[in-house]
C-alpha cells in the first residue's frame, strides 16, 4: 500500500505544532498501524530529519501507552482495540490518513504525538487502592465471599488500562469514564467498602481540578474504549458520590 | 453536603433535576393546549384557573421560571467550561462515528428552545402582564381561547413555532434519557426509558405543533 499521512508535528511543549504531509511506500496490509510508523520514522532518519515522537511500550493492547488520534478517531477506526493492534488492513492503497495527538487542555503535548497523561495518575493516588497490611498477615482475597456478579462486573471496570481514549474522544475531554472504572473496581467489592467515601470524593476532586470537562452523557467514550467499558459504571460512580457527599 | 454544588458531578444532577422538572411541565402544557383543539369552554376554564389561582401564579410560575432560567444558564455554563477542558481542535474529528447528533449538539438545540420562548413569552406571558396589570382590563374568564387563535393566525408566527418544537424534540430525544444516567439510573430498566425518551420526545412536541397547526388552519 502507499499512502498520505497528515501528521502533528509540534517541537515542544511551548512550540506551535503544525500538520506535516509524508509519503510512505510499500506497507503491508499485515502491519500493525505502529510498525507502519516505525517504517516512516526510519525513513526520516534515513534522510537526516527528526523522526516522529509517539508513545507505546507493549505493543498488545495492555499498557494504554499508544496513544493517536487517527482520521478522527482514538485509536483509529476499529473497535476494542489500542493503536497497537490497529492493522493496515483497515485503510486502502492511496488513502489520506490524519495522525494527531490525544486532546485536551489537561492532556498537552509534549512532542508530536505524544501527550503528558500524568493527570491520570494523580487522579489514581487521589483514592484509586484498598489500604492491605502487608506485613505477612494479608487475608488470602479468596477467603472473602464474593458473587459472581459482582466479581465479573468488578473485573470488566478494572480492565481499563488507562489509555485516555475516552477524554480524547469526548467533546467535553471528560475523565468520567476513566474515573468511573477506577471508582466501580472497588465499589463492587467488599475490599473496597471501608475507603469508599473518601475515595470517589477525592478522585473525583482531582478530576474536577485536573481541568477536565463535564460529562454530557453522548456515549462516545464507551465506543472507543479500548476494553468497552460500560457508562454504568459512569452512573455507578454518580450514585456513588451522591451516597458520599449526602 | 460540602462541595456539593462546586462539583462537576453535582452540577450535572442539578442539570438532569432542572430538566425533569421541566420535561413533567411541558406534559402539563400540552394537556392544556389540547383542551383547545376539542372544547373551547374546557380550555377557557383551564386556562383561567392557570392564570388566576394564586398557588399557581404565586408558587409554581415563580419555580417554573427559575427552573427555565437556572437550566439554561447552566447548560451555557457547562458549554463553555467544556470548551475551555478541550483546548486545541482536532483537524479532523469524527464525532458522527461514536455518538448521535442530538447528543453533541445539546447547546445549540437549547439556544433554539430559548429563542423561541422569547418569542413565546411575548406572545403570551407578556401580553397576561399587560391585561392583568398594567393596563387592566375587566376581568373576562372567556378571553383566552381567542386569544389563542389570534397568536396563531400569522403564518410567521407558526413557522417559527413549529421550528422551535423540532428542535424541542432533538433536544429531548437526547436529553430525557440522559438525565436519568446522570442521576445515576443506568440499570434493567434504561432500555424502557431509552424507547419512553423516543415516544416523549417526538409525541409531545409533535402536539403542541399540531395546536398551533389546527387553530392556523380552522379560522
Ligand atoms: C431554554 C432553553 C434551553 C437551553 C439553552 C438548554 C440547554 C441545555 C444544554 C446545554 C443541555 C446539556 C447539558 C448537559 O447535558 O449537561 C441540556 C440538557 C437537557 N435539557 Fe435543555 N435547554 C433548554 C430548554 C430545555 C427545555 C424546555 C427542556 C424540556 C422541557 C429541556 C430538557 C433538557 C433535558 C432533559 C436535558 C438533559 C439533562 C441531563 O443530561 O442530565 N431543556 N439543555
Ligand atoms: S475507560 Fe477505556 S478509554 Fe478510558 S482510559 Fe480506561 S481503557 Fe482507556
Ligand atoms: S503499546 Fe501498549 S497498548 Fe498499545
Amino acid at each position: 500500500m502507499n499512502l498520505t499521512l497528515k501528521i502533528w508535528r509540534q517541537k515542544s511543549k511551548d512550540t506551535k505544532g503544525k500538520m506535516v504531509d509524508y509519503k510512505v511506500t510499500d506497507i503491508s496490509e499485515h502491519m500493525s498501524f505502529l510498525e507502519m510508523m516505525d517504517v516512516l520514522n526510519e525513513q526520516l532518519v534515513a534522510k537526516d530529519e527528526e523522526p516522529v515522537a509517539f508513545d507505546h511500550d507493549c505493543r498488545e493492547g495492555i499498557c494504554g501507552m499508544c496513544s493517536m488520534y487517527i482520521n478522527g478517531e482514538a485509536h483509529g477506526p476499529d473497535r476494542g482495540i489500542t493503536t497497537c493492534q490497529l492493522h493496515m488492513r483497515m485503510f486502502n492503497d492511496g488513502d489520506t490518513i490524519t495522525i494527531e495527538p490525544f486532546r485536551a487542555s489537561a492532556f498537552p503535548v509534549i512532542k508530536d504525538l505524544v501527550v503528558d497523561r500524568m493527570p491520570f495518575e494523580r487522579i489514581q493516588q487521589a483514592g484509586g487502592f484498598i489500604s492491605v497490611n502487608t506485613s505477612g498477615n494479608t487475608q488470602d482475597a479468596n477467603a472473602i465471599p464474593i458473587s459472581k456478579h459482582a466479581a465479573d462486573e468488578a473485573m470488566d471496570a478494572a480492565t481499563c488500562i488507562g489509555c485516555g481514549a475516552c477524554v480524547a474522544t469526548c467533546k467535553n475531554s471528560s475523565a468520567m469514564l476513566f474515573v468511573a472504572a477506577k471508582v466501580s473496581q472497588y465499589a463492587l467489592l467488599p475490599q473496597g467498602q471501608v475507603e469508599a467515601t473518601d475515595r470517589v470524593l477525592n478522585m473525583v476532586k482531582q478530576m474536577d481540578q485536573e481541568g477536565f470537562g463535564n460529562c454530557t452523557n453522548t456515549g462516545a467514550c464507551e465506543i472507543e474504549c479500548p476494553k468497552g467499558i460500560s457508562l454504568e459504571n459512569i452512573a455507578r460512580m454518580n450514585r456513588e458520590y451522591l451516597k458520599a457527599s449526602l | 453536603m460540602s462541595g456539593l454544588f462546586s462539583s462537576s458531578i453535582a452540577r450535572k444532577v442539578a442539570m438532569a433535576l432542572s430538566a425533569l422538572f421541566l420535561v413533567f411541565f411541558l406534559l402539563i402544557h400540552v394537556a392544556v393546549n389540547m383542551l383547545s383543539v376539542f372544547n373551547e369552554e374546557l380550555f377557557n376554564t383551564a386556562s383561567h384557573f392557570m392564570g388566576t389561582n394564586p398557588l399557581v401564579q404565586f408558587a409554581m410560575q415563580p419555580i417554573l421560571m427559575f427552573g427555565v432560567v437556572f437550566h439554561f444558564v447552566m447548560g451555557f455554563v457547562l458549554e463553555i467550561k467544556n470548551k475551555k477542558a478541550q483546548g486545541v481542535k482536532y483537524y479532523k474529528n469524527n464525532g458522527a462515528a461514536n455518538s448521535t447528533w442530538m447528543s453533541r449538539n445539546m447547546v445549540y438545540s437549547g439556544a433554539a428552545i430559548l429563542f423561541f420562548l422569547i418569542l413565546h413569552f411575548k406572545h403570551f406571558w407578556v401580553h397576561e402582564m399587560n391585561v392583568k396589570y398594567i393596563n387592566p382590563l375587566p376581568e373576562d374568564p372567556n378571553r383566552y381561547y381567542e386569544e389563542l387563535v389570534h397568536v396563531f393566525q400569522s403564518p410567521i408566527t407558526v413557522v417559527i413555532y413549529v421550528i422551535g418544537f423540532i428542535f424541542l424534540a432533538l433536544h429531548l430525544l437526547h436529553g430525557f434519557q440522559s438525565a436519568f444516567q446522570s442521576m445515576g439510573a443506568n440499570n434493567k430498566y434504561t432500555k424502557a426509558i431509552k424507547g419512553f425518551t423516543k415516544a416523549y420526545a417526538i409525541v409531545i412536541p409533535a402536539l403542541f405543533a399540531f395546536v398551533a397547526l389546527f387553530h392556523h388552519f380552522n379560522h
